[in-house]
């Protein structure tokens, strides 16, 4: 099992909300997040006075997916997410070593 | 052509009985009647004395209150009502008397007038002939109220509320007193001629100058030029300035103390130097920034009231636009240029009231035009340099005196309560440190 997690821009989610369901992805978790990769932020100015915003408002994406949907998400993640222009985000993938369903008490992969 | 025609000479002569009877009516007119009270204009000046403290709660409250930062909403709001109740209590028992009572060597009024006594409705000659005096009175006890409220936005988010409330207790007796007497209460400066219509000099300057020393005096806010410090609610501080625009239809249009065409030539000049001061911040900002934003708009409508107002009753609508043009470039670069000096002035009381109120009392000196106000004078360039002149002396004058008097009353009310608040009441905000209050919870 693998934890996907992709930081996107927010107005991107539901494009990859819609596009995971189609592959059958059937849950996920979002956050709202802040933060800034090689783009940094974007500057304000109020009466002259120049603010950079250095974190910037993104989208914390998390799937938990068989190994075997691995490469299915992240190519589904990458097309739906991207606009082509700085900032459109990133993806890790970590080891997830167990999962529960509270309400079953199943574990392992049923617990997807 | 010689021959006489006796017919004339009875003419004359009717003519002649007929002058000495209405000298004699007219004689005992003015005996008989002290001057009439008209209600047009007594209903017009309690309307514009309404107006100004408009402006002052909530109209400064919201302008200032939108741009520091939430946790700081509630401090300068209450800073601004508490100026208010303060400065309107020591108006009526000591202030006006000082301010506009009986000269005393052109430098301050007496005693005379101390709790209002003797001033009620019967007017004044020289303070509204058509108006009871008290009318006169209420109406200068909101420009008393709202110019030490100017001054808070340059110590804003960091000075301890007792200290704020001492100050401008003291600043109203020792600083505006005196200037409004000089100007406005038969002082050495209406001796010289100045000319300030609704507060060029005493209430642009005088802020605008004492705000600098107490921006200096206090430092800058921790985090000043590193932490995030934008305003926290724009739509506030632009509910704020519609308002600060409609009550100085009051302000500069009450000046005239009457319902009368100068009050709508004033108002004409107020509002046409408003339009052109936020389109010209506008573009110069959208030209140099690359946007044209809400704040610059309403900064420079703000700009152009401010720094019409010393002309308003004596100059024509288009003067008026190149002041308010004059306005909008001056003081959008003076608050570009402030990060130069290194002082925080943190709501720009310098950048707009001070250049604004300098460069309009300057301005007058140019444009005023006797066609406009018989009352007035005529400007540099209507003929009468030596204006010019007396209008430099005025500006200058008021400077010095609010820096001076300013800096002195910091020094004792900083011995006496401290003027900031701790580091860590300043992180937390006056809402929570000073007021125990949430103004979002």
């Amino acid at each position: 099992m693998k934890l996907i997690e992709a930081i996107i821009k927010p107005f991107k989610l539901d494009e990859v909300k819609d596009a995971l369901l189609e592959i059958g992805i059937q849950g996920m978790t979002v956050t709202e997040v802040k933060g800034f990769g090689r783009q940094k932020g974007h500057k304000e100015t109020y009466r002259g006075q120049e603010y950079t915003i250095e974190f910037v408002p993104k989208v914390k994406l998390e799937v938990a997916v068989q190994d075997s949907q691995v490469p299915r998400v992240l190519e589904t993640i990458t097309r739906a997410a991207k606009t082509g222009s700085i900032g459109d985000g990133k993806i890790f993938v970590r080891e997830l070593s167990a999962a529960v369903r509270i309400r079953t008490g199943e574990t392992g992969e049923t617990a997807l | 052509m010689a021959q006489k025609r006796p017919g004339m000479s009875v003419l004359f002569g009717l003519g002649g009985v007929a002058a000495l009877m209405l000298l004699s009516v007219a004689e005992a007119f003015a005996q008989s009647a002290a001057p009439k009270i008209d209600t047009g204009d007594t209903a017009w000046v309690l309307m514009s004395s309404a107006l100004v403290l408009l402006m002052l709660v909530p109209g400064l409250a919201l302008f200032y209150g939108g741009l520091v930062r939430s946790k700081n909403v509630l401090g300068t709001v209450m800073q601004c009502f508490a100026i208010l109740a303060m400065v309107s209590v020591l108006w009526v028992l000591l202030g006006y008397s000082l301010a506009f009572g009986p000269d005393k060597g052109g430098v301050i009024g007496g005693l005379d007038w101390a709790g209002l006594n003797g001033v009620g409705a019967d007017p004044h000659p020289t303070y509204g002939p058509t108006i009871p005096h008290q009318a006169f009175m209420l109406f200068q006890l909101m420009f008393a109220a709202i110019t030490p409220a100017l001054i808070v936005g340059a110590i804003a988010e960091r000075m301890r509320f007792g200290a704020v409330a001492l100050f401008s207790l003291l600043w109203t007796l020792i600083v505006y007193v005196p200037l409004a007497h000089w100007v406005w209460g038969g002082g050495w400066l209406a001796k010289l001629g100045a000319l300030d219509f609704a507060g060029g000099a005493v209430v642009h300057i005088s802020s605008g100058a004492s705000a600098l020393v107490c921006a200096v005096v206090l430092g800058k806010r921790r985090g000043y030029g590193t932490d995030y410090m934008a305003p926290h609610n724009l739509p506030m501080t632009l509910l704020g300035t519609g308002l600060l625009w409609f009550g100085w239809f009051g302000f500069n249009g009450g000046s005239a103390l009457g319902a009368n065409g100068l009050a709508v030539s004033a108002i004409l000049a107020t509002h046409s130097a408003a339009a052109v001061g936020a389109i010209v911040w506008c573009l110069v900002e959208w030209r140099h920034r690359g946007k044209p934003t809400v704040l610059g708009m309403a900064s420079g409508a703000v700009a152009g009231l401010a720094t019409v107002t010393p002309a308003s009753g004596y100059v024509g609508p288009v003067p008026a636009m190149l002041i308010g043009a004059a306005a909008g470039l001056a003081c959008y670069f003076a608050i570009v240029w402030k990060g130069r000096f290194g002082y925080d002035d943190s709501l720009d009381v310098v950048g707009i009231h001070g250049v604004g109120g300098f460069i309009g009392i300057l301005a007058t000196g140019l444009f005023a035009s006797k066609a406009i106000n018989a009352g007035g004078a005529d400007g540099l360039f209507f003929g009468n340099p030596g204006q010019f002149g007396v209008q430099l002396v005025t500006a200058v004058a008021v400077t010095l005196f609010s820096v001076v008097g300013t800096f002195m009353i910091l020094k004792v009310v900083d011995g006496m309560t401290g003027l900031r608040i701790p580091a860590e009441e300043e992180a937390t905000g006056l809402d929570l440190s000073q007021h125990n209050e949430r103004a979002y919870s």
